[in-house]
């Protein structure tokens, strides 16, 4: 067998009903991944199935449906933990997502856990998810942020990084993989020097957990936080992983049903992880099309996702290189398959609208990572995103676009 | 009915954006304001010079995309030497016809006075662009306003603020 049997992108395309039509006359060539992933017929179906046949509301009635319902969403965090590899299911939060596990971190765990004085050690990659909710909490318990800083190709200086722990550090929180340059940060080494200085780590996963497989024990992190909708999932679904023991020490930061064990109006004891997490109903169809999503990539194989997102990677690399009067921003030695770059004199919000005139779909801005753009220098840029049903066909077509906007502005 | 953006991107917009007209600092400037899209982080830096109720001298400079700087440019031509209520009027024009509330009626396409600005009307197509093309004028309403700083996703749109006598 060889490797065109084995990872056959045109069947896999055909998985996916948005990717058959056109924008702007002409086919839809998607590349903006990094902000949201399209969904296979396989979860459209789930999710169909979920509300016609299934639904109804979890851990609360006998009746069949109810039983289906909790048993089915359980068993969907079941298969999220396999696919993080986490010890226990209990262990896995369902949130809304990423944005929101983070903040359940800083609500749980920082605003129990961190003082006047304290310090929280961030990189200057980050998404503002992983920025603002440790603004505000350091805003309000008067603690420091440390930033650690990159190199002019995208990558963490990991010297400058020791060099921020002090006895006054808390938390590391770090994107494992960068949404706007691609960069894949060695979190695996961070996390071990963090955990030398006794200091637990968060990681952002939410550009990792689509394009490479991650074993939460191998990594060896506190806390992994990821988006639903990036991995062919559903919106509105996320997902928090944190170590058992921190997760008991953590304060529930919503309050409500399923969150308890018994209510009174003089006392509350609250329910075990994960519940504790899960106050009020949870989005139990996204939870369960999350699975499906979850099942569909395992199928495929996240070593071989990772694998051709790679050729793509270096093949939009090298086109995207030779074109004159294009610079490519951010060339860390480890990335992920995002390009983000500039067209010499054309801004990107008008390489935006004129690519997607070629039924190009591009992000333009800042990404989310205003600190980063301040950093490179840049106000924004045009970022191409790729997943693993995107094609070399679909970077000539990025590459055939970019042309034709500098003809415009020529 | 959708316009093709290329159709945007034409002739004298693409030359407003190559060669901007009264791009610069203004010496003596009575009127200025900052104009911010927080969102792309366009930002056009505004001054004019009014002179017994007339826009004596405008310009401006600042970072922004070719929708942007083409309306910013082809409006300080369109409004040098107009009254102040002129120009208060073509501003409310302008916004009417980028946003297709001038159609809204069914009747007239434009306002009376847009003349070359109406290479803008295709802009209503483009959603996420309407605001390039609004933030110059936002800013023009918020420097006759006296106010220092405006932006495409504040609250407090300047448009519906009474003009002043600032």
């Amino acid at each position: 067998m060889n490797t065109a049997a084995a990872f056959d992108v045109e069947r896999l395309r055909a998985d996916f009903p948005i990717l058959q039509r056109s924008v702007a006359g002409k086919p839809l060539v998607y590349l903006d991944n990094a902000a949201s992933s399209q969904m296979p017929q396989a979860v459209i179906d789930r999710l169909v199935r979920y509300q016609t046949c299934e639904h109804a509301n979890i851990h609360r009635a006998v009746h069949t449906l109810s039983e289906t319902a909790t048993a089915d969403y359980e068993a969907a965090r079941r298969t999220l933990q396999r696919f993080i590899n986490a010890r226990e299911e209990r262990e896995v939060i369902f949130t809304s997502g990423t944005t929101d596990s983070i903040n359940l971190v800083m609500q749980g765990w920082g605003r129990k856990f961190i003082a006047a004085g304290d310090e929280i050690i961030l990189t200057v990659l980050e998404h503002h998810s992983n920025i603002v909710p440790w603004q505000m909490l350091a805003a309000e318990k008067g603690a420091t942020l440390r930033v650690v800083p990159i190199n002019d190709a995208g990558e963490l200086l990991l010297r400058d990084y020791e060099a921020l722990f002090n006895t006054r550090t808390r938390l590391v929180c770090v994107g494992h993989v960068s949404n706007a340059l691609g960069s894949i940060n060695p979190v695996q080494e961070m996390i071990a020097l963090a955990h030398a200085h006794g200091v637990p780590v968060l990681v952002d996963g939410a550009q990792a957990a689509p394009h490479l497989a991650v074993d939460v024990q191998e990594l060896d992190c506190d806390f992994y936080a990821f988006s639903g909708h990036k991995m062919c999932g559903p919106t509105g679904i996320g997902v928090l992983y944190g170590r058992a023991e921190l997760l008991e020490q953590m304060q529930p930061f919503k309050g409500g049903g399923d969150m308890i064990h018994t209510v009174t109006f003089e006392k509350t004891t609250y329910n075990s992880i994960p519940h504790k997490f899960e106050a009020g109903t949870p989005p139990i169809a996204a939870a369960i099309g999350l699975a499906a999503a979850v099942d569909y990539l395992g199928a495929i194989g996240m070593p071989a996702i990772a694998a051709h997102e790679y050729k793509l990677l270096c093949y939009a690399t090298e086109q995207l290189r030779d074109l004159p009067g294009v610079r490519l921003i951010g060339s860390a030695a480890h990335k992920a398959a995002v390009l983000s770059f500039a067209v010499d004199g054309v801004h990107p919000h008008d390489v935006g609208t004129l690519l997607n005139q070629e039924g190009v779909a591009v992000r333009t801005g800042h990404h989310c990572a205003q600190p980063l753009m301040k950093r490179l220098g840049v106000a924004a840029t045009s970022r191409a995103s790729f997943a693993f049903y995107n094609t070399p066909a679909e970077v000539d077509a990025l590459v055939a676009g970019i042309r034709s906007v500098q003809k415009v502005f020529a | 009915m959708s316009t093709d953006p290329k159709t945007l991107y034409q002739e004298v917009i693409l030359d407003h954006n190559k060669k901007p007209r009264n791009y610069g600092v203004l010496e003596h400037a009575s009127h200025q304001a900052e104009g911010l899209n927080p969102l792309c982080g366009d930002h056009i830096h505004l001054a004019l010079e009014l002179r017994d109720g007339t826009v004596a001298a405008i310009a401006f400079h600042g970072e922004s995309c070719a929708i942007c700087k083409a309306s910013a440019s082809m409006m300080t031509v369109a409004v040098k030497g107009k009254r102040r209520d002129e120009a208060q009027t073509l501003i409310h024009e302008f916004v009417d016809m980028a946003t297709g509330r001038a159609d809204a009626g069914g009747g007239q396409a434009v306002g009376p006075h847009i003349g070359r600005l109406a290479v803008f009307s295709g802009i209503r197509e483009l959603p996420m662009r309407v605001k390039c093309a609004i933030l110059p004028w936002h800013t023009l309403q918020a420097a006759l306003n006296a106010v220092a700083t405006t932006s495409t996703e504040a609250g407090n749109d300047p448009l519906h603020m009474p003009l002043g006598d600032a």
